[in-house]
Order: C-alpha cells, then structure tokens, then sequence
C-alpha cells in the first residue's frame, strides 16, 4: 500500500456550514405552500416556512458533495410543481425534483457540458430559468452561455434539449436574468464588458473607453437557436439586473442597478432612472455613493414592487409606474420610477417575500433574519424620489434611516458565519468542553458560546420538605388522557399529590403513606397499584384494597409493571409473577424463579397494541449479567437469552422505537453502576440479544426512564447529567443528547392539559417539572455581542475569561465618531444616534475602527472591558505571554499596524503592545508599545519570552522597561509572511500566507533561531496546530485540511546537541530548507478553515482534531485505530460513491482531491448517508463489503457517537 | 506539410475553445493576463474565498464580486507596444 498514507483520518461535520450563498422561493413539493431552497456551501437544505408561528424550519438538508453555484426554480406549463436547476462545478447541469413523500431529491437530468471545478470559461457562475418554464442559460465569468430548453413529453415527463450556444469571446459578464416576456420568445438579459479592444491597445485609451452593455439574447422556439436580439450602452458601474414582470403584470424589461442610480431599461422603453438615496446623519460622509447588492421582486394582486438592498443593509421600495389610457387604465408604456426608504435589514446574500407575508433575509454574516410585514410602506411619511426629477440633473438624494417600521423581526436563525476563530476548552467544570468562538462582522459581531445538549424549558420548580428517592406519575384510568396524581417517594414514607389547577396534598386515595414505594402503575380498567418493600397494594376504583404481603424475612427490591403484568424480585433473589385476569384482580404465577445472585432491576415492556402482555421480562442481577425471561403462558419464566455486561446493571427498560429505517423495533435500554448506558435490539420472537451499542454518560450509575418528546418514545437516562435518547428527526438515527439541566435522580413522565409532554424530575429537594421543545437543534448557544468584526482571540491563562482582538476596516474610529457626535455645529439637531446592531458604523475610507474586548461568557455573559485603539491602528494578533524576567507575569500582548491597506496589503509601520492584567484580568493596564517594520500577524509565548512573526522574519522579543527588548531572530524565515505560530519543547512552527509551514529549532546557547524543514506543496495557511511533536495540522485558503509530518531523522538531527552550527551550514534544498515535510493527509472540505485545535469532545471518548471554517462549519477528523477499519470504511466509502452518487453530478473522489488528491482521509459525510438510503440500497452496500446492514449502521454510528455527537 | 496544417488547426481549435491555451509565441503579458483573470474569477466562484476576501477588506460579497470581475478587463496593466 505504497500510494496510501500511513496515517488515516475519518472527517465528520458536526456542525453544517450556516453561510447561505443564495436562497430562492418555490413549490417545491407541489402543494401551494411555498418552501425556501438555500445553498450553504456544499449543502441544498429545504426550509419550510410556517406562517402561523412564524419559524423557519430546515425539513431536509443534502450534501451535493460539489460546490453548488447556482440555483433556480421552475415550473413546466400545465403543472404546479417546482422543479430546482443546480449549477455546480461538476460541468453538468442537474435538474431535481423534490419527494415529499420519502422526504428526498431525486435527480430528474444530469447534463454534461464541460469540464468540472470551478472555472473561468465553464459555464456555472450565472443560471437563470424562463419565468414561465421554457429554457434556462447558464453561463460563465467569461465567454461561454448554454441555453437549455425544458419541455414535456406526452408522459408530461419534464425533457431538456442538447444546448445551444450563445458564446462571446472576450466578453466578461456581470450579472444574468431570465426576462418576463410573458408567452413570447424566452428572453435572457445579461450584463457584459466586451474587453477585446482594451487587450490590444497599448496607448490605454480603450480600456478608458471600455462600455458596459446590457445585452439581450432571445432563444427563437421556433427555429431553435439563440440569438443577441438587442443590446445597448448602460451605466458602467451597473453590477446587478432584476426581472421587471412583463406579459400581462407589467411592462417587461429590467432594473440596471449600478452606483448610485437604479435604470429600468427594455428595448422598446424609454429609460427611467432614480438615485440611490444616501443616508443623511451627523457620521455619514455625504459624499459616499451606494451599490445596491441584492434584492426582490414581488408581485401581488396585479402590481409588483422592488425591494432592493443597498451595502449598509436599507431596503428602497422601488416602483415603476404606468402611463394611463384614455379609459385611466394602465398601458404597457412606463411612465416613471419612484424609489423610497423601506426598513433597514443585514445585508444578504438572498432575499425571499412570501405570499404569506414574510421577509426572508439570508445574511451575509451573524443570523439569518425571518421577518413579518406589517405594511407595505405605501402611506408613509418617507420621501419619495420620482425618475421625472432625474432626468437631466443629478442631485443626490438623501434620507434619515430609522428603526424597522415597516418589517417586525420574528425569528432570528443562528448562524456562526464567518466563524473567525474557535476553541473547545472546558471552563464549566462539565464533563466535556465547550466551544468558544468568535463570529460576525462589524457591529453584527459576537462571541459565541457552543455545548452540546438540547434546551429545557422548565414549567414548575418547587421544593420539598426532604429528599425523594423517586418520583412517578399516574392516571386513574386506563381511558384517562392527563395523570391525576404525583407520587413521591421518601426513606420513610410515600406523598401523593394531585395534579389540577394547583398541585397538592392528598391523603384519601388508598396508598400507603407509612412506608417507601418501589413502583406505581395504573392497573387494568381503573385500579392503581402501589408496590413497597412489604408487598403489593392493588387499590381498586371504589376504594376496595388488595394486599400481597412479601414472604416472611423478605422483601420486595426491584418490580417492574405495566397496565397489565407485574414482576418483582424479592431479596431472596426470587422473581414472583403476576399478571392481571379476567375480573381484574392480580393472580400470583404460581411457579418463582430463583435467580443466581441479587436481582438489581427488572423490566416488562408495554403491552403491544391488541396483545395481552409483552412477551419479555429483562432481570439484571449483581453479577453483571442480564438475563431475558420468557412470561409467555406456555413457558412463563423460561430463560431465553443472557448478556454479560461489565459491570452490574442499575437500571432496565424494554421499549418499542423506531429504528432507523422507520420500523418500530424492540430494545433493551440498559443503564450499569459505572455509568455506561447500552442500547440492545432485542429480537421480539427469540429474544435475543443482538447489536449492542455503548455509551458513556458519566461517573455515575444510570436510571432510565421512558417518556415522550415530539410525539415519540424517548428514554431518559440519568447519570451525572440527564440524557435523552431519541431518533433524529432528520436521519432517523438514534441519537443521545444531554439535556441542559440540572443532574437529576429521578425522572418520570408527566402529561397534563397544559403540558401534553412533559417530564416529572427530581434534584435534591427539588421537584422539577420540564419539557423539551424541540429536537432539531441539539447544540445550545449563547452570544455575547461584540463591537467589530473579531479577528483573533486567547483566554486568560487561568481566569475563564478571553480577550478578543477587533477591526473594522474603512470604519470611523470610536473617537472621530464622539468628536462629531459632541460637536455642536454638526450635529444641527439631530436625534441619538442610531444603534450599529442594526444599521452598522460609520464608514469612513482609510480609517480602521478596533478594540480589545475582555469577554466573560461564564457569569456575566458579557464584555467587562473595551480598549480602543488610536491614531488608525488596527489589533492584528493577540497572545497572553508569561515573562521569566519579570517573575513569571503573564501580559497580554497585541500586535497592531498602523494605516494599514486591506488590498493590495500594506502598513505603515507596525507596533507590539503591552498590557498587564488588572483585577484578575477584568481589567488591562497599558505598559508601553513597540515599533516594528511590519504588523506582528502573529505572536506567541514561548520559553518565557515572545516569539514575534514580522513579516519574513521571526523574532523573539523579552520584556524591558520601556519596549520589548530583541534577543534572536532568523531573518526570513519563511518566503512572505509569518501567519501563525505554533510551540513544543524548542521547535516552533511557523506557517506562511502562501507557503505552508517551516520547522524552525532555537538554539538557547547560540540565540539562534534555524529553519530545517518545509514542506513541498505551497499552500495558502490559514490555521495550524501541532498534533505531536513531529506532526502539524492545518488548513489553507482553499478550503483544503492537511497534516503534515517531519521524518524522523530530519528531527531527531535538528534536536541533537551542539547540532546549530551544521545546521546553519548545511547546504538547502531546491531554494529552500534541507528537509522536506511528509504530507499524510489531504482533504478538500470547500469551507475554509479557520481553526484546527485538538480536542476531546465527549467524556472518555479520545482525542480528535476540531476544527471550524469560515461559513460557520464544524468538523472533526477522527483518527483510525486499527488497520481492519480503514480497509473496512475505504470500502464502503467506494460502495457509496457508486450507489449514492452526488446529487449535483460531481465526482466524489475528485470533489474530495480538489486542490490536491486526497490523501490519508476518509469522507465519513459521504458514509453517513448510508443511513439514509432505502432498505434495498443498504443492504446491496452491506452485501458489497461483506457486512451485516446492521453492523455497517453500528459502525458508522459507533464512530461518530464514540468521540462526538 | 498536411500534418503540420492539420496539427496547426486543431491548435486553433482548441484556442478558441479553451481560453488561454497557449501557442508559441505567447507574450507575457497573454499569460500574466491570462492567470490573472483565472485568478479573479475563481475568488468569484468560490464563496468562501470571495467572503475571507470580503471579511478583509470589511465590504459587501457583491462589491468584492464586481470589483473581482471588472478587475478581469485588465488584470496586470495596459497591453505592451506591438514590436514591429
């Protein structure tokens, strides 16, 4: 196995990326409701809009596994069905439809026309369908456009025709629309830049004369080709174009949106333009002109308006009026375009307006914003900017923004995109860490707190006069719908209490109060039966009571019931039987069974539907067995199965559950003492046992509990912390998620009018009543704001506190922005300034906004200090670094640049600062600044004094009196740009912005600081971190994950003693340093990553390398143990990628090797799809590699839930 | 000779089919030019490499979008001189 690594990774997403590229509108299941389709990176996930609530909820998410470009929706005459068009880099255009039936896509066409990846003359990048259903064009950046046309066959099956070409060479396009023509010629406009002449005139002068032009192709049906029907001169800063409805809604043409003015232009109408309104306010530079970057069309009930966006986030109502005919109705002649003020929102990548009223804006960062309209702005008091005024002269027009009036905000969709940087650390004191990561830009920023778990919602908290052991619920009846009493368990006694309007005592309901229960149960039609150390007491309807006393010397230790059968186990280890007859009383079996040690717990299923028992009865006894007896009548207490367990078992719970293909299955759920919880299907004929799944909960023994979420069977599983198994409502799968609750002893369930699916716990002294609302999310997350976009971060070394460095750039500093706040004269009355959260800072060309915030996301919640940064330096990196020369002091150090130049970089110098940590690192005190050539773009601790990355060089710096003092450095160090720096022992890892990582080796007693290794591909870093001492992760600007590993000669040499001087002299390699690094993995995961750390994620479970990306992705690559795994996923990876095939039609292997051939990696997404295939499908795949479908599920899920979730 | 034409043609063709195919006399600035809108228009395919780009430069998707695509018209400076 020359060509494979020698180290292997398994890559899960435990977190899609939230980052939508675009977002469109449709039927898609054929229905009236309208459903949002949005493309998030590699993913198409459908969203269902739920009008009465007001909640957006994501139904299906599906990993194209290619980079989706493009999307469009259609409809074929004659149905109601919309179909979705996919651009992707796979050089096909693939045409889906969606069943909402089996709740998946299925692909209807896959088109070849060129090569795959995303390219320049590849058409992919521009998709726009004919409003009516007739064709589409896809085009490219440059040259290429491919028409389409969409029919049906007498079947009404959806055909598509060979392309037809509609090619420029040398022409450059901005933007692509299908127009509305009605029944007409299907028209495409496009936007585009013809650059032959400027790429052969040497003087300059064309490229100045270069004109931008709409163009018009039509596709003639009739003679079935594509022709440029028209074309004319626009404004040459348009960037954008919008349908106009036509037909009989409209005039027909489009909306040319450039800088600072909107056009409506169609070839046989006047043109009409109108200003973009600029904002009017004491920080707004009045001279700054706006791009509108997206926006809307919506047509309803005969008109249609415009809602377009500019970069700050206002939304401008644009309207196009009609000249009126003699009989005042409107012709088809375009009399004027008026434009107004509507609401400010976060800029978006994707705008939709339902026809139930609502506003969908996918945000280009923080949340994605679901919003109602309330009105339509019509009679305001905004001012209106009519086209007739614009017709010769140009006045800019302004406007005041204000807060939403038109638009109220319902529901705000978590998003972490861009995810700048992250940590898992656990600062909690939980048995697994958190994450902590930094998201957001400029004012829409924040901090951001992840734990896995699901959110409570508690309903009663109240506390009781000592500590139950346990706690149950019961109805009175079997018909009855809610349960009428609570019963408590204490040491010495038994409370009942009534459930109502009020929660209360009750004493005459015929339970024994004197003595602890073991198990309650509603019996039969309406007897309830209460079991105690002493026996049974079967309390019938009138009143009329029934007592089993427990033998002699015995007593009653475990008892498991349902409606109809009861089991006990006596301290003798003797197992009674009893079982309901036909006049309701409980008849004895008269056989016991002795069991070989002491029985710790028992369990009987629910009765089946239209059965008279359930068939099994689990015991567990002390001797860490489990044993699964028969109490069919024919051989009650026979044994049927055993399973040895590795520690004694405390807890039992046979319950029906789906599985994951949707049968209801029978399992035993099994809690042991050392806190491990197994989950058994248990074969409802044999009963046996048979794939047994493991999970670690915590140091403590489990309880289980059945109860019911969503309208499914969960099983509650307490140990240290309270646990909820259920299946995922998206895959099926089952699923262990922690609650974000308080540990509880006890549990039961709990129905009543006024919470149908509640809980019943018990904490301490406390009894708890809760339910779980939802299951679709199982991460809970905190925010705390911040004040611009974030760029790095550190914890304080021991305080759970962080710092994080932020910059905006072409944003007013805080101080200009009080200068002129306070400044009389320039205020001339206006109101408060409007908050930033909503209508973001001041811009001002040139000038950078950035702070330090110091940020508590445990107690407070929130930022507790905020430095700003003055004369226009910008915080680029931050380190919390301890001094040996000042007594082992940690400082905070920030790297900052002055003027800085985003594009094409450059700064003015660059500065080191010093702060010392005030009142247990609340606070920062500013010691002093050092000036360096460059900004500091990264810095760390290292052997008590800094390491600095300036530019080429790597420096290290201690701390003097009055500025860092220099004490080594290696001069160009790597090849342009030190972006991260990483530490073991005396090696230092230094990652370049274009060219990989360098091992470096610092020589103490020389001072100096040698380059040894590098590595051979040149990779983009972004991020990296130090698996072990040889061995670097890492990810690029491309999207691509990597390790990388130093041979072990290279060093062990480059850490020899005495080795610094053959170091220096020894000859380099090919221009570069004299070893090569090793590559052992490679995997293209499309988001880029911005993070890598390694981390353990769920308690006992090991090490994996986590990782998050820009667009808000989380991932893990787990690495294999054994060589029989990596032999066992590599084929079932290759059985998917032939049964599974990616929607979009991309290849998977070289999706997965798209900047480089993967390598050492194993796509565990693609793997996982393998639970959602259809019965027939797993099991061809499962016979492929030779499994058991059981136990291809059991492993995919084994390795996912082993060290993540 | 009718190899060396058919070789010649199909050359032609595949220029004109594949933009930026070389041939032998191309000049640096055909292929910086040529890299260079490969470049731009690859920072506009990507949308994550058109946001990390963004989130520098603190502007909106769509104007580092059309800043990208106009930048193509051209990317490394005016043509040189045509030496006769």
């Amino acid at each position: 196995m020359a060509t494979t690594s020698s180290m292997f990774m398994y890559s899960l997403t435990i977190q899609p990326p939230s980052a939508i590229s675009q977002a469109i509108l449709g039927q898609f299941s054929g229905t009236k409701e309208q459903q949002i389709v949005t493309a998030c990176g590699s993913r198409l996930t459908l969203h269902r809009a739920d009008a009465q609530q007001g909640k957006i909820t994501p139904i299906l998410s599906h990993d194209v596994f290619g980079i989706i470009r493009g999307l469009a929706a259609f409809k074929i005459a004659g149905s109601n069905k919309d179909y979705l068009i996919i651009s992707s880099d796979s050089g096909r255009i693939a045409i889906v439809e969606y069943h909402p039936a089996q709740n998946k896509w299925s692909r209807l066409h896959l088109e070849t026309f060129g090569k795959s990846g995303v390219r320049r003359v590849i058409p992919g990048q521009y998709l726009a369908a004919d409003p009516k259903g007739r064709a589409c064009m896809i085009a490219s950046v440059e040259k290429n456009k491919l028409v389409y046309v969409l029919n049906r066959n007498a079947q009404a099956e959806l055909t598509i025709s060979s392309p037809l070409e509609a090619h420029k060479p040398q022409t450059l396009v901005m933007a692509m629309i299908a127009l509305d023509v009605g029944y007409e010629n299907p028209i495409f406009a496009a936007l585009e830049i013809d650059f032959s002449d400027s790429d052969q005139d040497p003087t300059g002068e064309a490229f100045e004369n270069i004109e931008k032009q709409l163009v018009y192709y039509e596709l003639d049906l009739g003679l079935n080709h594509v022709v440029r029907k028209w074309t004319d001169t626009v404004e040459r800063t348009s960037n954008i174009l919008f349908q106009v409805p036509g037909g009989a809604d409209g005039p027909s043409g489009v909306l040319v949106c450039g800088e600072e003015n909107i056009t409506y232009r169609h070839s046989n109408q006047g043109t009409f333009r109108v200003p973009v309104p600029r904002r009017r306010g004491a920080t707004e530079d009045p001279q700054r002109k706006r791009y509108i970057i997206g926006g809307v069309m919506h047509k309803m009930r005969g008109t249609f308006f415009f809602l377009l966006q500019t970069e700050d986030g206002d939304l401008f109502k644009v309207m196009i009026d009609m000249v009126e005919g003699p009989d005042e109705q409107p012709t088809g002649e375009v009399s004027q375009l008026r434009i107004k003020y509507f609401d400010t929102v976060p800029p978006a990548s994707g705008l939709c307006i339902l026809k139930s009223g609502f506003l969908f804006v996918a945000a280009e960062s923080g949340n994605h914003h679901f919003y109602q309209f309330e009105k339509l702005g019509d009679d305001d008091e905004e001012v209106e900017f009519s086209s007739d005024d614009y017709i010769e002269a140009w006045e800019p027009a302004y406007f005041k923004p204000r807060p939403l009036e038109n638009l109220a905000l319902v529901e705000s969709v978590d998003s972490m995109n861009p995810l700048v940087a992250m940590k898992a650390i656990n600062l909690l004191e939980d048995d697994s860490p958190q994450i902590y990561a930094i998201c957001g830009t400029g004012a829409r920023s924040s901090f951001k707190t992840l734990r896995h778990g699901l959110e409570v919602s508690e309903i009663v908290e109240s506390d009781l006069p000592s500590t139950p052991s346990a706690v149950w619920t019961t109805k009175l009846t079997k018909d009855d719908e809610f349960d009428a009493y609570i019963i408590l368990s204490f040491s010495n006694g038994t409370l009942v209490l009534s459930i109502g309007e009020t929660v209360e005592e009750v004493t005459d309901t015929g339970f024994l109060s004197s003595t602890p229960t073991i198990a309650v149960q509603q019996m039969g039609e309406d007897a309830i039966v209460q079991i105690y150390p002493k026996g049974i007491r079967h309390i019938q309807a009138g009143g009329k009571i029934n007592e089993w006393p427990a033998p002699q010397h015995r007593t009653i230790v475990a008892a498991t019931t349902n409606e109809r059968q009861v089991a006990i186990a006596l301290s003798s280890g003797e197992i009674v039987y009893f079982e309901l007859d036909v006049d309701g009383t409980l008849a004895e079996y008269d056989e016991r069974r002795e069991m070989s040690g002491t029985v710790t717990c028992l369990s009987l299923g629910e009765v089946p539907a239209g059965r008279q028992r359930s068939s099994f009865l689990a015991i567990g006894c002390d001797d860490s067995t489990v044993r699964v007896l028969s109490v069919d009548p024919d051989s009650t207490l026979e044994s049927k199965s055993v399973q040895a367990l590795s520690s004694a078992p405390s807890a039992l719970k046979i319950m029906a559950m789906d599985d994951a293909s949707g049968v209801s299955t029978l399992y035993l759920h099994i809690g042991l003492y050392s806190g491990v919880y197994l989950r058994t299907v248990l074969d409802d004929i044999t009963g046996d046992l048979v794939d047994t799944r493991t999970r670690f909960l915590g140091p403590k023994p489990v309880k289980l509990f059945q109860v019911l979420v969503k309208k499914q069977t969960a099983v509650l599983a307490l140990s240290t912390r309270p646990w909820l198994g259920y299946s995922n409502q998206e895959t099926r799968a089952f699923t262990l998620t922690p609650l974000n609750y308080d540990p509880l002893q006890y549990g039961w369930s709990f129905t009543s009018e006024q919470c149908p699916e509640g809980m019943v716990g018990i904490e301490n002294n406390h009894l708890r009543i809760f339910t779980i609302d939802q299951l679709s999310n199982n991460m809970l997350r905190e925010s705390v704001p911040l004040e611009h976009t974030p760029r790095a971060f550190v914890k304080h070394p021991k305080e759970p506190l962080f710092y994080v460095i932020e910059s905006d750039p072409n944003t007013m500093s805080k101080f200009t922005k009080d200068k002129l706040l306070n400044d009389p004269s320039l205020m001339n009355g206006d109101a408060s300034p409007l908050p930033p959260e909503q209508f973001g800072h001041a811009k001002a060309k040139g000038h950078w906004a950035s702070c330090i915030q110091v940020v508590d996301p445990i107690d407070t919640k929130s930022v507790l200090a905020t430095i700003h940064l003055e004369d226009n330096e910008a915080a680029v990196s931050v380190a919390a670094v301890q001094f040996s020369s000042q007594d082992d002091e940690t400082f905070l150090l920030v790297g900052t640049g002055k003027d800085m130049i985003p594009s094409p970089a450059s700064a003015e110098c660059g500065f080191i600062h010093v702060y010392r940590f005030d009142e247990d690192g609340r606070g920062l005190e500013f010691i002093h600044k050092t000036k360096v050539e460059s900004p500091p773009r990264a810095l760390l601790g290292f052997q008590g004094q800094v390491l600095a990355g300036v530019g080429k060089d790597l420096r290290i710096y201690d701390l003097g009196m009055r500025q860092l003092l220099r004490k080594a450095q290696a001069l160009d160090a790597v090849p342009n740009l030190i972006v991260d720096l990483q530490t073991q022992g005396s090696r230092i890892v230094c990652a370049d912005v274009q060219q990989s990582v360098t091992y470096l080796v610092y020589k103490y007693q020389d001072r100096n600081l040698i380059p040894f290794v590098d590595d051979t591909i040149a990779r983009w870093t972004t991020t990296t971190t130090m698996v072990d001492y040889e061995t670097t992760a890492g990810g690029d600007k491309f999207g691509n994950l990597w390790m990388v590993r130093c041979p072990s000669k290279v060093s062990d040499q480059a850490d020899e003693e005495g080795s610094g001087a053959h170091l220096v002299h020894e000859k380099g390699y090919l221009g570069g340093t004299p070893g090569r690094l090793e590559s052992l993995v490679n995997f293209f995961c499309q988001d880029i990553p911005t993070s890598v750390g390694k981390a353990s994620l769920v308690p006992g479970g090991r090490d994996v390398i986590l990782w998050g990306g820009l667009q808000g992705t989380i991932g893990i690559l787990i690495p294999f143990v054994s060589r029989e795994d990596v032999d066992f996923f590599q084929s079932l990876e290759t059985q998917m990628r032939n049964e599974d095939p990616p929607l979009a039609g991309r290849d998977h292997l070289i999706y997965r090797g798209y900047y480089v051939p993967v390598k050492g990696a194993i796509d565990g997404d693609l793997c996982e799809r393998f639970l959602r295939l259809d019965s027939t499908l797993q099991e061809r795949v499962s016979g492929e590699v030779e499994r058991d479908r059981r136990e291809v599920e059991r492993k995919i899920s084994d390795l996912r839930t082993r060290v993540a979730f | 000779m009718a190899d060396k034409l058919r070789a010649q043609q199909q050359l032609e063709q595949l220029q004109a089919r594949y933009v930026g195919t070389g041939h032998a006399d191309t000049t640096k600035f055909e292929w910086t030019s040529n890299i260079a809108r490969d470049t731009c228009s690859s920072f506009v395919g990507h949308a994550p490499l058109l946001e990390y780009m963004a989130l520098g430069m603190g502007e909106s998707k769509e104007k580092v979008r059309a800043m990208m695509i106009e930048k193509m018209v051209q990317p490394v400076g005016k043509p040189p001189e045509v030496q006769d």
